[in-house]
């Protein structure tokens, strides 16, 4: 089958499907790709090497359009784009579904298959293919590019001769994937980094890029379906709305990326908020294209607010086109690579597959948006928790009762031997008794790293049956003489043997 | 030499080996530890010679260089990866002298007891032979299924449990016999029946055990070699034997169960056989999603960026005596200025401390290899494990999954890491058959094949 990529015609994008890195690997795949002309041009992809990863170029957009079976793109198709699209195309390019019914609508009078980016969903096999985590990761770095740009200081802290510089506060709300991209770029340029997020489960991975998690003293889950947030309590929001206030004070910058899939951004930072920060602060509001969380952001502008820039671009991902062209192509390569499991250039939609199905919004005419929820696989909801209150343990045995019971059986087979066995016999079983705790109290000592010497030497000590052998040699029995020279010979390979053995091991342990 | 100074030799002997067990404690005074145990060996036996030996010089003398010569050689001989054969092997010789020594000592005229004694005395005849047989039997199949001359699949004969009760009673019952016949050469028949009987048993307990229960077993082994010189010490009334035994004994005891409280079971189950048996089929966890492989290259790349890395070892780098290729690898990553540690989990391999051995063989400095409890707090803070042929011990469902076979069993938290390398041939389970989710998480990536060759690739690709 035979892709087209055009070059994306709204404005300021720069971003482009597919980069000659995945035309190589498209074309391995048995599908022929076509791509307009100065379709990378902006993502800093020449003709030449679309040419030479093994694509035809096409000299205009109509070109793609017509001969293309599968047209893979960034942004949704704009009216003259949707003209030019024809019955059993397949269309692959991020859609916003929930935002765009007309388009659906649309695509589905023309017979259009469109496989829109954003309705793969979050499990782990398709995590190749998580446009839109690729896409929150280049944001969240940008973000902090951007911050840095319109902060007019350093973010490392640093002692020079000049004096002190304090490091850049910087606060990140909503530790998704853009987040956690944002943290570990701030944290990379040496600023001390805070994060919040309603989900206690990312705690850890915060502390892991060695952030500081901000805890909220309340208890609530705010792990909705499918490991994204949901909306809270309006006592949880309270709490959270006081921690913010209080954090703006201090802070930097801000670097706010909260949504819940479906709902317009919680509104977060008030304007209050942003006047009681520092003059010259910075607040990157990620969430700008669903409304902000900043109630002063004006989406795709940076404005000034008493001191504090406020960035409210809805284009990161394409300010940092190459990156983003690259890793948006790597996982529609992945995804087309899923769709063609024969390697030979042909498509088939399994709406059976999960990814495929939650993908695919429109199929034969039919809109098949939302897709039914997707299973979880990895953590399956937590079963509700057993009943707090337990009984008393009343059956419990109480904990004297153990050793009672061990002590009472041990004096009890004592006074057994003590009494029918005659005393030379209670001479060596003393000693047996006692070797045997000896042997309990050393052994615990040694170190789990020498146990294989350990059993070698344990091994070539027993041997020392040997001398209930040498005791019987001088028998002059032939029976009893012939099988203690057996005896003597077999362990005394085992003596020589052992120790020798222990001897190699412990010459190698060296620090 | 008289009487009183053989006796204080074996004083001497008792408290030299005491300490040469002590000596082990750190890797310091462990080799000292190790000539302790020579010289009580070296004093015990010649006062044994001087003392109590009258005749025979001369076949004695042959048998002990002979035999001496042998064990030095197989000594020198034996790989490092071969240690576990070679233990199970030896303690096999220490369970056939015990069998021999007890027949020899049943059928000495000189021994005369009456009363209680001689039932006591025969009592010990009798346990000493039980279990010197058992442990020779036990031992000889453990070497084969070591050495892969025997299957590691565990034997699971149908009505096992009853079979060994059935032989446990056959036992008490031609004791009894034995007792009431002991007097006349009568009670060899009981006695070689019994030895019989305890040579199947052996083999039996041994045979239905798996391969990766192994250290337990051989731990066990060790300890029923201990116990056979303590019960033919008793028999001989030789302090001595009783003392070493009991030392011996109780070491593989301790062993034992450290080893089973590793893999959070029960001593008895171990021993019974056969793994997960009536504790219902291994689940399948769910869908496991998709497994990331990666080539050696992309993985050097990643370990090139890697601040912090630990290596996790398990039998399977004994297999591919990939442990030289390992250390090749640390002191790539070491003079790069990587903090390279190791992580062994207490049953990794075939036997107690087995993979300490062989990064010693290595040359890998002891100091950078840690125990589990060390090392499982540091996890969060590694950037690569890389995990060698080891499957259960880093099996993150003995934590997540309650109803799992391996559930409550102490593991490695690799997971925890930022990244986790997993070496291995194929995707088949470990010893346990579970199903192994770190293979699936997210962080993790896979590499095929070899573990030596793959070691190697890393090498040349850094």
């Amino acid at each position: 089958m035979r892709i087209g990529v055009p070059k994306e015609v709204t404005p300021g994008e720069r971003r482009v499907a597919t980069t000659p890195e995945a035309v190589g690997h498209l074309v391995k795949l048995g599908f022929t790709v076509a791509v307009e002309t100065g379709a990378g041009a902006q993502a800093s992809f020449s003709d030449d090497a679309y040419r030479a990863a093994g694509a035809e170029v096409l000299p205009d957009a109509g070109a793609v359009w017509s001969t293309a079976d599968i047209v893979l793109k960034v942004r949704p198709p704009v009216d003259e784009e949707v003209e030019r699209m024809r019955a059993g195309q397949i269309l692959i390019a991020f859609l916003a579904p929930a935002q765009n019914p007309r388009l659906l609508e649309t695509l589905a009078q023309k017979g259009v298959t469109a496989l829109a980016v954003e309705g793969i969903p979050r499990i782990s096999r398709a995590q190749k293919l998580d446009a839109l985590s690729s896409m929150a990761n280049i944001a969240g770095y940008r973000a902090v590019v951007e911050a840095a740009q319109h902060f007019g200081r350093f973010f490392m802290g640093q002692i020079t001769a000049a004096g002190k510089v304090p490091p850049a506060k910087v606060l990140v709300i909503g530790a998704g994937v853009a987040g956690l991209s944002a943290i570990g770029t701030a944290k990379g340029l040496g600023a001390i980094v805070r994060a919040f997020d309603t989900r206690p489960a990312v705690k850890e991975q915060v502390e892991s890029m060695d952030a500081e998690f901000l805890m909220l003293d309340f208890e609530e889950e705010g792990e909705g379906a499918g490991g994204y947030a949901k909306v809270m309590s309006d006592e949880f929001i309270a709490a959270e709305m006081a921690l913010f206030r209080e954090q703006a004070k201090e802070v930097d910058i801000i670097i706010t990326t909260a949504l819940i899939p479906g709902k317009p951004a919680p509104k977060l930072i008030t304007r209050d908020m942003v006047e009681s920060m520092k003059r010259g602060s910075v607040i990157v509001d990620l969430a700008a294209e669903q409304g902000g969380n900043c109630e002063l952001t004006e989406p795709g502008k940076v404005i000034e607010h008493d001191g504090v820039t406020i960035i409210g671009y809805t284009d990161l991902p394409s300010r940092l086109p190459g990156q983003a062209s690259q890793m948006y192509a790597t996982n529609l390569r992945h995804l087309l690579a899923d769709m063609c499991p024969g390697k030979d250039g042909n498509v088939v939609i399994d709406m059976d597959d999960e990814v495929i199905r939650g993908a695919t919004v429109v199929k034969d005419g039919e809109i098949t948006w939302p897709p039914p929820p997707p299973k979880i696989s990895a953590a399956p909801p937590k079963p509700a928790e057993p009943a707090v209150v337990q009984p008393a343990p009343a059956k419990a045995r109480p904990a004297w009762l153990g050793p009672l019971v061990t002590f009472g059986l041990g004096a009890l087979v004592l006074a057994v031997v003590g009494l029918f066995a005659p005393p030379s016999f209670m001479a060596h079983f003393t000693v047996f008794v006692l070797a045997c705790f000896v042997g309990y109290m050393v052994i615990w000592n040694v170190t789990p790293a020498l146990h294989t010497p350990l059993m070698s030497v344990t091994n070539a000590i027993s041997s020392i049956i040997i001398i209930g052998a040498l005791l019987q040699i001088s028998s002059p029995e032939p029976v009893i003489k012939w099988s203690a020279f057996v005896a003597v010979l077999i362990t005394s390979v085992n003596i020589a043997g052992g120790f020798a053995v222990t001897r190699r091991m412990l010459a190698m342990f060296r620090r | 030499m008289s009487n009183g100074l053989v006796t204080a030799s074996y004083i001497g002997a008792t408290v030299l080996f005491i300490l040469a067990l002590g000596g082990l404690s750190h890797q310091e005074t462990a080799r000292r530890g190790n000539l302790y145990g020579m010289l009580g060996m070296g004093i015990a036996l010649v006062a044994t010679f001087l003392g109590v030996v009258t005749a025979n010089y001369g076949i004695l003398i042959l048998a002990l260089v002979v035999g001496g010569a042998f064990g030095l050689v197989l000594a020198r001989r034996v790989q490092m990866t071969q240690m576990p054969e070679l233990v199970a092997i030896l303690h096999s010789l220490v369970g056939l002298a015990a069998v021999l020594v007890g027949f020899a000592n049943f059928m000495d005229p000189a021994t005369h007891h009456v009363g209680v004694e001689k039932t006591i005395h025969d009592v010990e005849t009798y346990l000493g032979i039980l279990i010197g047989a058992v442990t020779f039997s036990g031992s000889v199949v453990a070497f084969g299924k070591l050495s892969g001359k025997i299957g590691g699949k565990p034997l699971l004969l149908p009505a096992r449990h009853w079979l060994n009760l059935g032989l446990l009673i056959i036992a008490i019952w031609l004791g009894g016999w034995f007792l009431g016949a002991s007097e006349s050469q009568a009670g060899l028949v009981p006695l070689v029946l019994m030895t019989v009987v305890a040579l199947l048993f052996g083999i039996h307990m041994v045979a239905a055990i798996g391969g990766a229960d192994m250290p337990v077993v051989i731990s066990m082994l060790n300890s029923y070699s201990g116990w056979a010189a303590a019960a033919t010490g008793f028999m001989l009334e030789n302090d001595l034997l009783i003392v070493t035994g009991a030392l011996v004994g109780s070491s593989g005891a301790i062993l034992s169960y450290i080893m089973c409280r590793a893999m959070n079971r029960k001593f008895l189950s171990v021993i019974a056989g056969g793994f997960g048996t009536g504790g219902g089929a291994a689940a399948a966890a769910g869908e496991q999603g998709e497994v990331r492989a990666l080539e050696p290259e992309e993985a050097a790349q990643l370990l090139a960026d890697a601040k912090h890395v630990v290596i996790v070892p398990g039998y399977g780098m004994a297999v591919a005596q990939a442990q030289h290729a390992v250390y090749e690898l640390t002191k790539q990553l070491q003079s790069r200025g990587v903090d390279v540690r190791f992580a062994i989990h207490p049953v990794a391999g075939r036997m107690p401390g087995h993979m300490n051995v062989l990064l010693a063989e290595a040359n890998v400095p002891y100091d950078i290899v840690h125990e589990m409890d060390e090392i499982n707090d540091d996890f969060p803070n590694v950037d690569v494990s890389i995990v060698i042929g080891a499957n259960d011990i880093v099996n993150p469902s003995a934590q997540e999954v309650p109803d799992s076979p391996i559930a409550g069993m102490p593991v490695l938290e690799v997971w925890k890491g930022r990244t986790t390398f997993v070496l291995k041939r194929s995707m088949a389970t470990g010893y346990a058959g579970v199903e192994n989710p770190l293979f699936y998480k997210e962080n993790t990536y896979m590499l095929f094949g070899d573990a030596r060759d793959t070691l190697t690739a890393l090498i040349k690709a850094l």
